[in-house]
């Protein structure tokens, strides 16, 4: 098997496991959206310290990895108007949609929810085309 | 209690992007680009995510409440159009750039310009939700 699988399902089985003691420990379920969505609205007012502790740990534990092995590059695009018009979308869809990768994804479908299915439908097929449109028709990423 | 709880999570949680190459958009978009040089690695993270996380569910139904918390969470079933209209948006984003939010923040330390520029249009964006969240509600009768 390839290295980056083995460390992609061990990176996996980590995130899974972030997410059962945040929902046996604190009672809820890990979405970075919800998270990092209710700071920015203010919906999270209730819980804020929590979600702060959560959010800096999420932040602060890939750079103190980065001191032992090297901190990988993203390979994100320079493409500044790319950046905007997808992080406007990221954020409104998820917020919207109440729920991105790890909310709907890992803990939506682990629970069979059929909220959490559907979403990750909608979403991979919406990235799929994105790519396809964005890559191959228009070459611009 | 309960920040300590979240700061042990949000740590799992961002190890885990950072050790599956998630925070890495060529990844990513290589795995939602099937007609490119297609990636596998995203199932394999995927699937590792949902094993600890299915038991959690089942582990959860045993225990009267949470060890910190008052109540576990309770299931919204609704399938309405919010659901599918804001998970499309999300994706078209997704796929443009290959970040979500999890790897956004989790990258933010080492992303450089980019990851900072998309962090804070999904800022915007997070924050512009609640109004397009209440127009659609608005707009269209409800199903």
């Amino acid at each position: 098997m390839h290295i980056d699988w083995i460390l992609g399902l061990i990176g996996g089985l980590l995130i899974g496991t972030g997410g059962a003691v945040y929902l046996l420990g604190n009672g809820r379920i890990m979405g970075a959206s919800g998270l990092i969505g209710g700071v920015v609205d203010g919906s999270g007012r209730g819980n804020l310290g929590e979600r702060l502790a959560f959010l800096a740990s999420m932040l602060l534990v890939p750079l103190l990895l980065g001191l032992f092995t090297q901190l990988p590059d993203t390979h994100a695009t320079a493409n500044v108007w790319a950046l905007i018009a997808a992080g406007l979308l990221v954020g409104t869809g998820t917020r919207i949609a109440n729920g991105c990768t790890s909310g709907h994804g890992v803990c939506g479908i682990s629970r069979l929810s059929l909220r959490g299915i559907v979403a990750t439908v909608f979403y991979i097929l919406a990235g799929g085309l994105s790519i396809v449109f964005f890559r191959h028709l228009l070459g611009w990423i | 209690m309960k920040k300590r709880i979240g700061a042990l999570a949000g740590g799992l949680f961002g190890a885990g992007l950072f050790i599956s190459g998630m925070t890495d958009t060529s990844k990513v978009q290589g795995w939602l680009d099937v007609f490119g040089d297609w990636d596998p690695t995203l199932a394999f993270v995927m699937g590792g995510a949902i094993l600890p996380m299915a038991v959690a569910w089942q582990i959860a139904r045993r225990m009267a409440r949470p060890y910190a918390g008052q109540a576990f969470p309770v299931p919204n079933r609704s399938i309405d159009r919010k659901l599918v209209i804001g998970s499309v948006l999300f994706g078209i984003g997704w796929g443009l750039v290959g970040l979500c939010p999890g790897p956004a923040v989790a990258s933010l330390t080492y992303g450089g310009t980019s990851g900072a520029v998309f962090l804070i249009a999904m800022l915007i964006g997070m924050g512009a939700a609640p109004k397009l969240r209440s127009w659609l509600d608005r707009s269209v009768p409800a199903d």
